[in-house]
């Protein structure tokens, strides 16, 4: 059993994108906080802190994870992605990302990091999505720019060229 | 905005978890999905000296069939029922209700017993496990007890649990050879429900639940009903709720969704 105590910072590890890294945290400090304050990872975005507005949405050990609704202790020892991991190198970006960009599919950008986790999680473990399947993924999202079609659109047309081929090909 | 100060326990027996509830009483929460209570901390809704975080606990993560009945440990998250191979054939009803809870995204943490811990007179879950005549394990430092759906619910975000008792499970029965109808409307799919209803036969005639109305989730059992017999039965049944206006729709409207989806629910498992 580990009792942390509320007015002291306490270590958290994690492995983010694949990096193991450690900062210090409060038990009230939330994961989205964590990530952006503490190890300086802006790529996750903070809208609602109520977990409706989908922004702050990062993968937790394989699980689709609301960073605001998380605290940063909860988290210690656990496997985390974010936005900043899905490019497959610094001067390339991945097929979902590229669709984005040929659909227009992100206007100011604020909702788009949390939408390309979930995007990428659902479409990783489900090779042939339907339109219907990704609305309802995008449920979970709120996007104030795009009126969502162009995402749509780039999920669809991601899907399709990944179940074509499954290596990651770039055109950036 | 951002949660006060607490002491976070991450729990690693049911032991430590029922000393904390024990030693700190209404001081202490538990932590399981987050989904609810990390909003209420956000908003400062909720001030907890201390959070017990009970989500590393592997013997509350299972799913059990015993017998007639399905045993949900408080591990359990909204995803992981969805999953299990077995819903759709054990618990009808809960395979049509449960999608409807929030988003994957938040179905993905989020448990089963922490729903009906926070117990939103909206919520999918309260509402199934009332309509199945479910029953809630409680268990303190002190002793064990069982509470059956019909008395958990309390009020609006009240319910039976004592300050010092955590939710270990659940149990659900496995109705056989019936049929079920669940249906909401939402503002959006994953909004909480203006008006949630389920509906089962049974052996003497039918059974609607309604969630989002009243203060709890609140059943009827009724003989088999046709015609006007049947409109008045939900007509007083939709006054009996209680509705009031709020932001989201009037008491009027609601009486009129009662009315409306309770009819086409009841048609549908008694044809
Ligand atoms: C955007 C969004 C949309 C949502 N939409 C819906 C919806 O449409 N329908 C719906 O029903 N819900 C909805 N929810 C709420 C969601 O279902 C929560 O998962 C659920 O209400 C709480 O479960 P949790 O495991 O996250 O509990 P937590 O948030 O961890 O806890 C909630 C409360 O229950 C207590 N608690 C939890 N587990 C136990 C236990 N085992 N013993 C004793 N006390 C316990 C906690 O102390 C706390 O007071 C939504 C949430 C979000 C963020
Ligand atoms: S910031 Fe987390 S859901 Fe809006
Ligand atoms: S691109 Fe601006 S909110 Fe979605």
């Amino acid at each position: 059993m580990t009792r942390l105590k509320a007015d002291h910072r306490h270590s958290v590890r994690v492995t983010l994108n694949g990096k193991l890294v450690q900062a210090e945290a409060e038990p009230r400090t939330l994961l989205s906080d964590f990530l952006r304050h503490q190890i300086g990872a802006t790529g996750t975005h903070v809208g609602c802190e109520h977990g409706v507005c989908g922004a702050c949405t990062i993968v937790v050990d394989g699980t689709l994870t609301r960073s605001c609704l998380t605290l940063a202790a909860q988290v210690d020892g656990c496997e985390i992605r974010t936005v900043e991991g899905l490019a497959p190198s610094a001067d390339r970006l991945g097929v979902l990302q590229q669709a984005f960009r040929r659909n227009h599919a992100l206007q100011c950008g604020f909702c788009t990091a949390g939408i390309l986790m979930s995007l990428d999680h659902y479409l990783s473990r489900n090779r042939s999505p339907t339109e219907a399947e990704i609305r309802d993924l995008l449920s979970g999202h709120l996007c104030r720019c795009t009126g969502y079609t162009p995402i749509i659109q780039a999920a669809l047309e991601a899907a399709a060229q990944l179940a074509s081929s499954k290596k990651e090909t770039s055109d950036a | 905005m951002k949660p006060p100060a607490f002491d976070y326990l991450r729990a690693e027996t049911v032991g430590d978890v029922l000393e904390g509830l024990a030693q700190e009483g209404g001081n202490a929460r538990v932590l399981a999905g987050g989904q609810s209570l990390m909003a209420m901390l956000n908003m400062r809704l909720a001030k907890p000296k201390l959070l017990i975080d009970i989500m590393r606990l592997e013997e509350l993560r299972k799913i059990e069939q015993k017998g007639d009945a399905v045993v949900i440990g408080a591990g359990v998250r909204q995803a992981d029922l969805l999953a299990w191979p077995d819903l759709a054939e054990a618990l009808p009803l809960v395979a049509l209700a449960l999608p409807w809870v929030g988003h994957m995204q938040t179905r993905s943490r989020g448990t089963i017993c922490g729903s009906l811990a926070h117990a939103d007179p909206s919520a999918e879950m309260p509402l199934t496990l009332v309509a199945l005549g479910g029953e809630v394990f409680l268990r303190s430092a002190k002793r064990r007890r069982r509470v059956l759906a019909k008395d958990f619910f309390a009020g609006m975000m009240l319910t039976a649990r004592g300050d010092d008792e955590l939710i270990e499970g659940i149990s659900l029965p496995v109705v056989k050879g019936t049929r079920f109808a669940f249906r909401e409307v939402a503002r959006r799919h994953g909004d909480f429900a203006i008006v949630a209803c389920a509906a089962m036969k049974t052996s003497a005639g039918v059974r609607l639940a309604v969630g989002g109305v009243a203060d709890v989730p609140t059943m009827r059992d009724w003989p088999r009903l046709e015609g006007s017999a049947l409109d008045d039965a939900l007509n007083a049944f939709a006054y009996e709720l209680g509705a009031r206006d709020d932001v989201h729709a009037t008491a009027r409207y609601r009486r009129d969704l009662v009315r409306m989806i309770g009819r086409d629910l009841i048609c549908e498992v008694l044809q």
